[in-house]
């Protein structure tokens, strides 16, 4: 029932956050917090709980669950699980949620409580797509935070909001789409075999498939969550969404929303379709290690800071792709490595830039430089992140990338190479961030004011979780091997 | 006719008796909240007979009408439909103290008995009496705006249609009756199988019919009125002509194809596919150049039913259930969308540049939430309607393994989005509509607000919890 709690807590907080804006703003912004933080509470001590349960690999993998008849005409369930893997991004979620309440605080003054009510309800959406089991049900949490994104960018975005947020829906929305065919035929190929209709996740891992059926099912799987992820060449709307959306916005979409296109494949892609996700594989990660370079070179060509930002995604969710699809463990657990700290390393690059954004009212790194003088704080964190960005031993992002190339090295050591130079393109717009906005002189005679007490509250908690992943990252190793090596027996066993 | 006959009858008599009663009230003394009332109590009096005849049926009433339990169902949605319509024109009629609204009931509830009439239709002779009741009524309620020239012009419109493709309905029919000798449905179905029957004669005649009926539903080709006629005619009108005369004319389809075995011709399906696929694409592309909300919904309609008709060519118990899904949802979600227009207009001056949308919700938050509400259950966003409705059609069509036409739902679906999308922005745009009309700062109307709330429950209600209606469903439209 405590899944079902995570999920109400959202939906009824974003309500009463919006009613209580009529009388004052703050309140609103108030429960969001509270919200998110009571979620982030009840997943830690989920986590604490279940602690021992997890080292001591047990027979099933779900460490919680729910399950209830919701529409009993199709076989749809409202069956919600949890296991090491979904824990983790989960805690993800919810923090990285209380850290867009949070830097959101003076940037949104209009329409405060709508504001509030779509972010809780995308946190919600995302939720429900880490939990979800049924397939009906994971479709539904699927679209659902498509909605309240859209409000976001296109509401409270920058110059280009409109355009920026009819992309990314249309985008979306047609691969979801696609994904919904596919599950229905898979609906339908696992009745025609079993007699059954059903939605349920681990009944439809039994499914007996043709490889062509196989093939083309897993396709439209692939669709909605390369489109998500951003997968080379299906990226197009995400530098323009990143860019337009607030700040806010832009954590939630690099933070949780792209994890959600490398979560479903994870969960559902290779599982469901392990013989045809094998031959697909070369395919997807020839993709993904184009996305890796040209990410990379992207942004290293961008004048707007946010758009680099966004550029680095794309680059960074090409490992995550590498890592999936060589589905052995050290790329696997690489591959969530670099989920968890991407997200918090470029949430903090897009508050960072937020932040400037908010003092000097551009994002032009030509209209930058020499920010260091004026204001030393906000330029450090830019440098810590930018460095974790580029994957400096000590923090996070380093430990996920070296894992993937490791693990990728042994299915298809060409990509690998071609990875490991995406490392090294890294370093350059990484550096250029650091060399155009905060270092040189201070030609435009910048005077700013530092990160205040909530901001630099932010950023140090987000710069401390990232070392601690980077120095010591076994607990979060521990929580999601037992998941992923009941993945991966799954996939063993199909095969 | 004996006492079985008459009670399953019942609901058909009672809408009949109502249209009556109003002329006679209206005659008496004119009362526009009288009219209402004798409307409302007889169009629920004859919701209630659903239930008293629902035990007798199936029963056929003469060789003409068949009364089944599907055949209830879709004249308790008829009525619900025309109710609701009701409700939306007494709101729009008590801001013009001038008019004098009271016939347009009268005519609601005759063309409310013709749509009845043709989703019990047994008999091409019972078919053509149901849909000339219908279409005469809504020559009237089209051009019931008589002062201005476009709702004039809108009634000819489709008047002038509409007996062209009744004549030639009649002409396919002769055609039907020629070759087979017989006009019930069920006898078609035998004599049709007989050997000596000259199929090509029968299968001309049944494409003409459906020529007939694709034109009452706006399927391309036989579209190019509705955009015109819904943008001319009244807010609510409109509401009706996109939902109860589509609706029960569709039922028809239904009934019809299923009684009269058309299914059996390869042909027609092949005929149905191509107008499907055109349907989905015109609709959505034409909707994209549209500047005006009524005429964007015409296009969406268009498109819905191209949706409609990939349910309907899944064939078997799950294409009835799904059509009867999404005509559920649909009709809710149609109706709510015009609801919102209607709040928004007054007789003579209909709210429909989308310019004069811009910042609603900054005005009229209710409002504009509930219009995006029907808006993303039009667009089949989850939480709404529209939502389950487009679900249960894919899952038809993947049944029956339709890739053609789910493949173009999907792509066309996609396309929609986008003028969807537009009216939201324009919705939730900060800047203000450039010219700010009377209408927008109109007071809310109780008889609209209670109407837009209860429907606004049904979409979200459905489509978070869909079991109940799916179960009403399943027992009543099963072949």
């Amino acid at each position: 029932m405590i899944l079902a709690w995570l999920l109400i807590i959202l939906v009824v907080a974003g309500v009463l956050a919006a009613i209580s804006a009529r009388w004052s703003h703050h309140l609103a912004r108030w429960i969001s917090f509270a919200a998110t933080l009571l979620d982030l509470a009840l997943i830690l001590f989920l986590w604490v709980r279940h602690a021992g349960e997890i080292s001591l690999s047990p027979s099933s993998p779900w460490l919680e669950q729910l399950d209830g008849s919701w529409i009993p005409q199709f076989g749809i369930h409202f069956h919600l699980a949890l296991d090491g893997l979904s824990l983790l991004l989960l805690a993800l979620t919810f923090f990285l949620g209380a850290v867009s309440v949070l830097c959101s605080w003076t940037e949104i003054t209009e329409s405060v409580g709508f504001f509030h009510l779509n972010l809780l309800w995308i946190l919600a959406g995302i939720s429900g797509v880490f939990l979800a089991l049924d397939l009906f049900l994971f479709y539904f949490a699927w679209e659902l935070m498509l909605v309240p994104m859209y409000f976001l960018i296109a509401l409270w975005g920058h110059e280009r909001r409109v355009y920026a947020s009819i992309k990314f829906f249309l985008f979306t929305q047609l691969s979801g789409l696609m994904m919904l065919v596919a599950i229905l035929v898979l609906y339908f190929l696992h009745h025609e075999a079993t007699g059954t209709y059903t939605f349920d996740y681990e009944q439809l891992l039994h499914t007996p498939l043709s490889s062509t059926a196989a093939f083309w099912i897993m396709l439209g799987f692939f669709a909605a969550f390369a489109v998500k992820l951003p997968l080379f060449p299906l990226h197009t709307w995400l530098p323009d969404a990143h860019t337009e959306a607030p700040t806010a916005g832009s954590v939630i979409l690099a933070g949780l929303l792209l994890k959600t296109g490398a979560y479903g494949m994870i969960r559902f892609v290779v599982p469901l379709f392990p013989d045809a996700a094998r031959e697909f594989a070369p395919v997807a990660m020839t993709l993904g290690a184009i996305g890796i370079i040209y990410g990379a070179v992207q942004a290293f060509g961008q004048h707007d800071l946010k758009r680099l930002v966004a550029y680095t995604s794309v680059s960074h969710l090409g490992f995550v792709v590498l890592g999936v699809f060589s589905w052995n463990e050290l790329a696997l657990q690489g591959a969530l490595m670099t989920m968890l700290c991407h997200g918090i390393s470029t949430g903090a690059l897009f508050i960072l830039t937020g932040a400037l954004q908010e003092r000097i009212h551009t994002r032009e790194l030509g209209r930058m430089g020499g920010l260091w003088a004026t204001a030393p704080r906000l330029s450090g964190a830019g440098l810590y992140f930018a460095l974790a960005s580029l994957g400096l031993p000590g923090l996070g992002d380093f430990i996920g990338e070296f894992l993937v190339l490791l693990g990728t090295y042994r299915a298809h050591r060409i990509l690998a190479i071609i990875a490991a130079i995406g490392v090294l393109t890294a370093t350059f717009y990484a550096l250029r961030i650091v060399q155009r906005a905060f270092q040189g002189p201070n030609e435009h005679a910048w005077s700013l004011r530092d990160l205040v007490p909530r901001e630099g509250l932010i950023i140090g908690v987000m710069a401390a979780s990232l070392l601690w992943l980077g120095l010591y990252p076994q607990p979060i190793f521990n929580t999601f091997s037992p998941a992923l090596h009941a993945l991966e027996s799954t996939v063993q066993f199909r095969r | 006719m004996n006492a079985t006959g008459f009670i399953t009858l019942l609901p058909i008599v009672v809408i009949a008796a109502t249209s009556i009663a109003v002329m006679l009230a209206t005659a008496l003394r004119r009362s526009h909240i009288a009219a209402l009332i004798v409307t409302v109590v007889g169009l629920c009096g004859a919701f209630a007979c659903l239930f008293v005849a629902a035990p007798l049926v199936p029963y056929d009433v003469t060789p003409l009408i068949r009364i089944d339990s599907s055949a209830l169902f879709y004249i308790g949605l008829i009525l619900a439909g025309s109710l609701a319509v009701v409700f939306l024109c007494y709101g729009y009629y008590r801001r013009q103290t001038h008019s004098r609204p009271e016939e347009l009931y009268i005519l609601i509830a005759t063309a409310a008995l013709g749509s009845a009439t043709l989703v019990s239709a047994n008999h091409f002779a019972s078919l053509f009496l149901g849909l000339e009741i219908l279409s005469v009524s809504l020559y009237g309620m089209i051009a019931y705006s008589r002062d201005l020239k476009i709702s004039v012009e809108a009634g000819l419109k489709y008047l002038v249609l509409a007996a062209a493709s009744a004549s030639l309905l009649l002409f396919g029919m002769a055609l039907d009756y020629f070759e087979l000798g017989s006009m019930e449905f069920g006898q078609i179905a035998s004599a049709a199988a007989l050997p000596g029957v000259d199929g090509v004669v029968v299968l001309l005649g049944v494409v003409l019919i459906l020529v007939g009926i694709g034109f009452k539903l706006a399927l391309v080709p036989f579209h190019m009125w509705t955009p015109d006629v819904y943008q001319g005619a009244p807010a609510p009108v409109s509401a009706f002509v996109a939902t109860v005369s589509k609706g029960a004319m569709f039922a028809l389809l239904l009934r019809y194809f299923d009684r009269a075995s058309a299914r059996n011709y390869g042909a027609l399906l092949l005929v149905l596919t191509i107008i499907a696929v055109a349907s989905m694409f015109a609709g959505n592309l034409l909707a994209l150049l549209q500047n005006n909300v009524k005429r964007i919904l015409a296009y969406s309609s268009i498109a819905h039913l191209g949706y409609l008709i990939v349910a309907f060519e899944a064939s078997g118990d799950m294409a009835g259930f799904a059509v009867a899904f999404y005509l559920v949802a649909y009709f809710a979600t149609m109706l709510g969308a015009f609801g919102v227009v209607t709040m928004l207009s007054t007789p003579g001056s209909d709210l429909g540049d989308l310019n004069l949308y811009r910042g609603l919700f900054w005005r009229r938050p209710a409002l504009a939430a509930v219009f995006t509400v029907m808006l993303l259950s039009l667009a089949g966003i989850p939480l709404t309607a529209g939502f389950v409705a487009k679900f249960y059609v894919v899952a038809a069509g993947a049944s029956a393994l339709l890739w053609l036409l789910i493949f173009t739902l999907v792509v066309t679906s996609a396309i929609g989005l986008y003028y969807y999308l537009r009216i939201i922005v324009a919705l939730y745009s900060r800047a203000q509509a450039p010219v700010p009309t009377a209408a927008v700062g109109f007071p809310a109307s109780a008889a609209l607000g209670w109407t837009l709330g209860v429907l606004t429950a049904i979409v979200i209600g459905i489509g978070c919890y869909p079991s109940p209606v799916l179960r009403l469903i399943q027992a009543m439209t099963k072949l």
